[in-house]
C-alpha cells in the first residue's frame, strides 16, 4: 500500500469524502457497482503483485520514469528561478493520461470485464484507453462530444486505429461534460461486463482517489529526481487543471512538504469575467455532478453550464473533489490564464525549448514566469508538461490564422 | 401530514383490488400553461399519481425523450422554483391526487436543502425521488423533507441485493420505486417474468407499496406490470406524446391525456381478468 501513497496525509474517507466534497452520488443501479469497485480496488492496493505488474508495464510500456529537465533557455528568458518541465508529454501515447489508464485497465481485468467504455475531451484519454484496450484485447468504447471529434480529428483517428468504436455525443454543446454523461448513461444499462475507465480524478468514490493514485507516479518521479539533482525539494509544482488529474498526480507526494508550493492553473478561457471560462474553483460554486460534490460552473437554478477553453481537455464545468478541498484549506492555489496567453506560451516554450507542449500544460506555462518570480533566482519550478502539442496544430494554426 | 396522500391513495387504490397508474411529465413541457394543462387534466385521464419532473442540464439516467423533454423545459424558462409554482397551481384544483416531484440532485442543493423541503411542502408536494442521491448521501435531504414531512422515495433495482434493499427501505415512506430495468428510462423493457418475485422481495423488505417503471410504453405491458405491481409507472412514452404533437403542430395536451386514458384504462382493467 505503501507503494501507492508514500504519506500519511489521509483523503478520501471511508465514503469517499474529501471535507464536504467527493461522494457517490450515483443513481441507484450503479451503487453496487461503485462499491464492488472501491473493493476490488482496496484488493489490488493491498496486493504487492498489483503494484509489481504496473510497475513493469510503466517501464517498458509507458516509458516511465519521465525525465525532469532543466528548461535553460525559458529560465534564462524569465531570470528568475529555475524552471523544470516534468516530461510527461514524453509517455507512450503523448500524455499523462495513460499512467492512469494502464492502473485501470488491470484493476478491469481483474475484475474479469471484458467491456472498457471511456469520455474523452480531447481525445488523450481516448487515445490512452484505446491504446491498453487494444494492449490487452479487450473490447473498447470511447464516448467524445461532437463538436471535440471535430476540433480533434487526429485523435479519433488514432483511437480507431486502435481498434476503438468512437460514438459522437450531440446532447448539450457536445463537449466532455456530454461525453461523461453518455458513457453513465452506458454503463448504466451494461452493468454485467462493463468497467467504466474514467480518465480524470472525479467522479463517484473512488475514481477521484484511485486516478490519482496511479498519477502520482508523476509526483513520485519529481520528488526523487529533484532530490537527485537538486538535494532540495522543489519551491513549487505548477500543473493546468481541467478535471485535475495531472495535477493532483503532481502535488499529491508534496502535500505534507509545507515548503513546496501547490499551483494550479485554470482555464480562462475569454476570460474569468464573462461566462467563456472553464475555471470551476475561481468561477463556480459547489454543488453535485457526475457523482461527486465539487465545484462547478453552474446558473442560479443549479443548472451546469458549457464551459470554455481553446484546449478541448480542460472545457470541464466540473473539477475532481480533491482540489476543491485543498482550495478551501489553502493549501493549494489556483489561477487561471486565458486562451490567448495559453497561445502565446505555447509559441514560447516551442521557439525556446523546442519542445511544442501541448494547449493544457500552455495554460501552466503562461503563468510560469510570474510565478518563477514569486519564487525568485535560485529557487526551484517544476511545471508538468502532461501532453505534447502535435494533436493541436490544427487548432492553433486556424487560431493563428494560418491555413495548412 | 403531506405523507398522508400517498398512504391514503395506495389505500383506495387496494380496497378497489388494483394497481394505481402513476404518470410522469415534465414541468414547462413544451410550456407552462401547457404543462399546467396537462396535470389539472391527468386525474380525470386517469392518473392515480403524478411524477412531475423538474428539468436538469444533464439527466444522467434518462433516454433521449426525457433528455428532450427536460431540454424543452429548460428552454420554457422552468427552474426549480417555476416547478414549486406550477405544483401549487396544481394543488390549488386538486386536494387529493398524490404529486411527487423527481428530478436531480444539484438544483436541489443549489436552492438549499431546508428552504426547498419547507417549500416543496407548502406547494402541496408529497414525496421526492432524487435519481443521483442514493442512501449513503441521502442523509442532510432526508432531515429536510423529514422536518417538513416530505417524503423521499428512494429507488431499488435489478442490481440491488436484499442487504441494498434494506438500506434503501431505511427512512423511506410512501412507496419505493422499482426500476425494472438496469438502464435508462425510456429504451429496455423488462423480462416480465422477473418483475413479479423483484416487487415481492422490495415489498417484504420495505413494507411499502412498490410502484414499477422503467421500459412501460404499451398498454398490454401496462397490465402485465399491474397485475403484480402495486403501481405501474409511464413517463418517457407520454413526454414523447409532446414531442410528437409538436412535430405534427396538434395539441400536446390532448395527446398526452389520450395516452394517458389509454395506459389507465389498461392498468385499471388488469386485475378483472384475473382468476386467483
Amino acid at each position: 500500500m505503501n507503494a501507492i501513497i508514500p504519506n500519511q496525509y489521509a483523503m478520501p474517507d471511508v465514503e469517499g469524502r474529501f471535507g464536504p466534497y467527493g461522494g457517490r452520488f450515483v443513481a441507484e443501479t450503479l451503487m453496487p457497482l461503485v462499491l464492488e469497485l472501491n473493493q476490488a480496488y482496496e484488493a489490488c492496493k493491498a496486493d504487492p503483485t498489483f503494484q509489481a505488474e504496473l510497475d513493469d508495464y510503466l517501464t517498458h510500456y509507458v516509458g516511465r520514469p519521465s525525465p525532469l529537465y532543466l528548461a535553460q533557455r525559458l529560465t534564462d528568458h524569465y531570470e528568475a528561478a529555475n524552471i523544470w518541465f516534468k516530461r510527461d508529454e514524453l509517455n507512450h501515447t503523448g500524455a499523462h493520461k495513460i499512467n492512469n489508464c494502464m492502473g485501470q485497465i488491470l484493476l478491469a481485468m481483474r475484475m474479469g470485464k471484458k467491456r472498457i467504455i471511456a469520455e474523452t475531451g480531447a481525445g488523450q484519454h481516448g487515445v490512452a484507453t484505446a491504446t491498453v484496450c487494444a494492449r490487452f484485447g479487450l473490447q473498447c468504447v470511447v464516448y467524445m462530444g461532437a463538436a471535440d471529434v471535430q476540433r480533434q480529428s487526429p485523435n479519433v483517428f488514432r483511437m480507431k486505429l486502435l481498434g476503438a468504436e468512437v460514438i459522437p455525443v450531440t446532447s448539450g454543446r457536445g463537449t466532455l461534460k456530454d461525453a461523461m454523461n453518455e458513457a453513465m448513461r452506458d454503463w448504466v444499462t451494461n452493468v454485467e461486463d462493463t468497467y467504466y475507465l474514467i480518465g480524470t480524478a472525479a467522479g463517484p468514490h473512488p475514481y477521484p482517489a484511485m486516478v490519482r493514485d496511479f498519477q502520482s507516479v508523476i509526483g513520485r518521479e519529481t520528488r526523487v529526481q529533484m532530490l537527485a539533482r537538486r538535494e532540495k525539494l522543489p519551491d513549487a509544482c505548477v500543473a493546468a487543471i481541467g478535471g485535475g488529474s495531472n495535477a493532483i498526480g503532481l502535488f499529491h507526494p508534496f502535500i505534507e512538504d509545507a515548503g513546496v508550493r501547490l499551483i494550479g492553473i485554470e482555464a480562462a478561457g475569454r476570460g474569468l469575467d464573462g461566462p467563456d471560462h472553464a475555471a470551476s474553483l475561481q468561477g463556480g460554486r459547489p454543488g453535485v455532478l457526475h457523482g461527486n460534490r465539487t465545484y462547478l460552473l453552474q446558473d442560479d437554478d443549479g443548472q451546469i453550464l458549457e464551459g470554455h477553453s481553446i484546449s478541448a481537455g480542460l472545457d470541464y464545468p466540473g473539477i475532481g473533489p480533491e482540489h476543491a478541498w485543498l482550495k478551501d484549506l489553502g493549501r493549494a492555489e489556483y489561477r487561471a490564464a486565458t486562451d490567448a496567453e495559453a497561445l502565446e506560451a505555447f509559441q514560447l516554450c516551442s521557439k525556446l525549448e523546442g519542445i511544442i507542449p501541448a494547449l493544457e500544460p500552455s495554460h501552466a506555462l503562461a503563468r510560469i514566469g510570474e510565478i518563477a518570480h514569486e519564487v525568485g533566482k535560485g529557487g526551484d519550478v517544476v511545471l508538468n508538461m502532461c501532453g505534447r502539442g502535435d494533436k493541436d496544430i490544427f487548432a492553433v494554426a486556424q487560431h493563428l490564422g494560418v491555413e495548412l | 401530514m403531506t405523507t398522508a396522500r400517498i398512504d391514503a391513495r395506495f389505500a383506495s387504490l387496494k380496497a378497489e383490488g388494483r394497481a394505481g397508474f402513476v404518470a410522469y411529465v415534465m414541468a414547462g413541457d413544451p410550456t407552462r400553461d401547457q404543462a399546467l394543462e396537462i396535470l389539472r387534466g391527468l386525474p380525470a385521464a386517469g392518473a392515480d399519481i403524478i411524477e412531475l419532473g423538474f428539468p436538469f442540464s444533464d439527466p444522467m439516467a434518462e433516454g433521449p425523450p426525457i433528455q428532450r423533454a427536460a431540454l424543452r423545459g429548460l428552454k420554457a424558462g422552468l427552474t426549480l422554483k417555476g416547478t414549486l409554482d406550477l405544483a401549487r397551481a396544481f394543488r390549488d384544483g386538486d386536494a387529493d391526487t398524490p404529486l411527487i416531484l423527481m428530478g436531480y440532485l444539484n438544483p436541489i442543493e443549489s436552492y438549499g436543502h431546508e428552504a426547498f423541503a419547507r417549500d416543496a411542502a407548502a406547494a402541496g408536494v408529497d414525496g421526492v425521488i432524487v435519481v443521483d442521491c442514493p442512501p449513503e448521501e441521502a442523509d442532510p435531504l432526508t432531515d429536510a423533507l423529514d422536518a417538513a414531512e416530505v417524503s423521499l422515495i428512494r429507488l431499488a433495482t435489478p442490481t440491488s441485493d436484499d442487504a441494498r434493499l434494506e438500506l434503501i427501505a431505511r427512512r423511506t415512506s410512501g412507496f419505493v420505486y422499482y426500476v425494472s430495468v438496469a438502464g435508462v428510462t425510456g429504451v429496455k423493457e423488462a423480462q416480465s417474468a422477473s418483475v413479479a418475485p423483484a416487487v415481492e422481495r422490495v415489498r417484504k423488505a420495505s413494507g411499502l407499496p412498490v410502484a414499477v417503471g422503467f421500459g412501460v410504453k404499451t398498454p398490454e405491458r401496462a397490465a402485465e406490470i399491474a397485475r403484480v405491481a402495486d403501481a405501474v409507472v409511464a413517463g418517457s412514452v407520454l413526454v414523447d406524446e409532446v414531442a410528437a404533437a409538436l412535430e405534427a403542430g396538434t395539441s400536446p395536451v390532448t395527446a398526452v391525456l389520450a395516452r394517458v386514458q389509454a395506459l389507465g384504462d389498461a392498468v385499471r382493467g388488469a386485475r378483472v381478468t384475473e382468476t386467483v
